[in-house]
């Protein structure tokens, strides 16, 4: 049995091989519309979520299963303290697979240990968010075909930013990616996340003008300032519109630039931008549902 | 007989032990914490703690002599707190061993993640474990939200 944790959890082939399965479920939907069928997916959300529990239970659906679960911490029983341990445990009595998001980092790893049904870490704390991340590569194969010797900025939150940190994890796989880390001080990437570029040999630099990235850019990744990261109002006020995409910035950008964002969108995306052909969050979101259904059939065993 | 001669003769010295453990080369200060994070205060046996005793090698230093079993021996927690120090095994009055130590690869429940992010602060009966991930520099990450010790 296997669960995704990190991102790294997939070697590279099977990341390939994932990403192969996903555009062949997108190319042919119907095909695959009952390889499912009789599975249950729990989805178990102690932190509110639209995205992402929306897009598993989506992909369940279209496979043909059934979903079951928890939206907020409020309606589980962790809310009377129960623990990660014991819901997986119970939970594994019920359903086939389990996607969970929880606020404490390390929290997937908990569930891994004490399930009987493989796990998918739907985002725990600060810390990973593989399947964004699959959504994320996912993506830019599609629109660009490739990863190796791309230059892509992550901008915004990269403190907090899990969706950062598992993306930078898996594209260092590849070869000659280069990383502009845009973001102001207090938000920079964690010393643990530029130790781990080093390490794998490849350029990165950190800026804190987004302007004097956009002309060199492949790839922009565009990260939101997340309220619920902070335990003081007061800066999380201070930087939530540090950075703020508009069309003047744009037109600095090359025009085979692609932005991306994890979504949900708050300012750092002015609304005029969504016209800009190089806008591609929203077609990222379709991309999330296919290989949420390829990597449900693959921790099932159900080959494609 | 001279003032040096003299200082030998009166320093500070425990007696032989018959079965435990001498820990030497302590780096000076950190004897108290090894003597708790051993759990030794916990042990119903003698334990002669010695701080800043002097040593050619290293200026100063601790040493902690515990008569106990040897079964009741923990070189990991020894290795983590401070792989510099030096063990001697002791039993019948002899020395029959010197591990060498190490920075263990993973501890357990030796320190506490103080990330309060982390699963760790809320998960009853979890675990604190932490990965040795850069022995270089001696860094050491929670297994669980990777937070670096001391970092928090």
């Amino acid at each position: 049995m296997r669960h995704l944790l990190t991102p790294l959890d997939l070697s590279v082939e099977e990341l390939e091989t994932l990403m192969d399965n996903a555009e062949k479920i997108k190319a042919d939907p119907e095909k695959y519309a009952h390889v499912c069928d009789g599975k249950i997916i729990a989805t178990l959300f102690y932190e509110p979520s639209t995205r992402t529990r929306l897009s598993f239970e989506a992909a369940m659906l279209r496979l043909g299963g059934k979903t079951m679960g928890f939206a907020t911490a409020d309606s589980s029983s962790a809310a009377k303290g129960e623990s990660v341990a014991d819901t997986i445990r119970i939970i594994s009595c019920f359903a086939d697979i389990a996607a969970m998001r929880h606020p404490k980092e390390g929290s997937a790893t908990v569930a891994a240990k004490h399930s009987r049904i493989p796990v998918i870490n739907a985002g725990d704390g600060g810390h990973q968010h593989p399947t964004q991340t699959l959504t994320d590569m996912m993506t830019i194969r599609a629109l660009k075909g490739h990863f190796d010797g791309m230059t892509i900025g992550l901008c915004g939150d990269l403190k907090f930013g899990r969706t950062v940190h598992s993306l930078i994890r898996a594209l260092l796989r590849y070869k000659d990616v280069r990383f502009i880390l845009i973001s102001p001080d207090e938000l920079k990437l964690p010393d643990y996340m530029t130790d781990e570029i080093k390490r794998n040999g490849a350029e990165y630099e950190e800026i804190t003008k987004l302007e004097d990235a956009m002309p060199r850019l492949d790839i922009l990744y565009m990260t939101r300032v997340q309220r619920e990261r902070f335990f003081n109002e007061e800066d999380y006020v201070r930087l939530k519109d540090y950075y703020i995409l508009d069309m003047p910035k744009m037109e600095l950008a090359k025009e085979d630039m692609i932005v991306l964002h994890p979504l949900p969108r708050v300012n750092e995306i002015a609304v005029e931008v969504d016209e800009d052909p190089r806008a591609k969050y929203f077609e990222q979101v379709q991309y999330g549902m296919y290989i949420r259904m390829a990597l449900i059939c693959m921790l099932l065993d159900i080959s494609l | 007989m001279s003032g040096n001669e003299n200082r030998e003769k009166y320093k500070l010295n425990v007696g032989k032990i018959y079965e435990g453990f001498v820990i030497d080369h302590i780096h000076a200060g950190r004897g108290m914490k090894l003597y708790k994070d051993l759990g030794l205060e916990k042990l119903d046996c003698s334990v002669a703690i010695i701080t800043n005793a002097s040593s050619k090698k290293m200026g100063k230093k601790d040493i902690i002599k515990v008569e106990c079993p040897i079964d009741r021996f923990d070189l990991e927690t020894i290795g983590f707190m401070d792989h510099t120090a030096t063990v001697d095994v002791i039993k019948d009055g002899e020395i029959i061993n010197k591990p060498k130590l190490s920075l263990p690869k993973t501890v357990k429940n030796i320190i506490k993640c103080k990330n309060p992010r982390c699963i760790t602060s809320i998960e009853q009966g979890l675990d604190h474990i932490f990965v040795l991930t850069d022995p270089e520099k001696e860094v050491y990450r929670c297994k669980y939200c990777e937070t670096k010790y001391g970092e928090q």
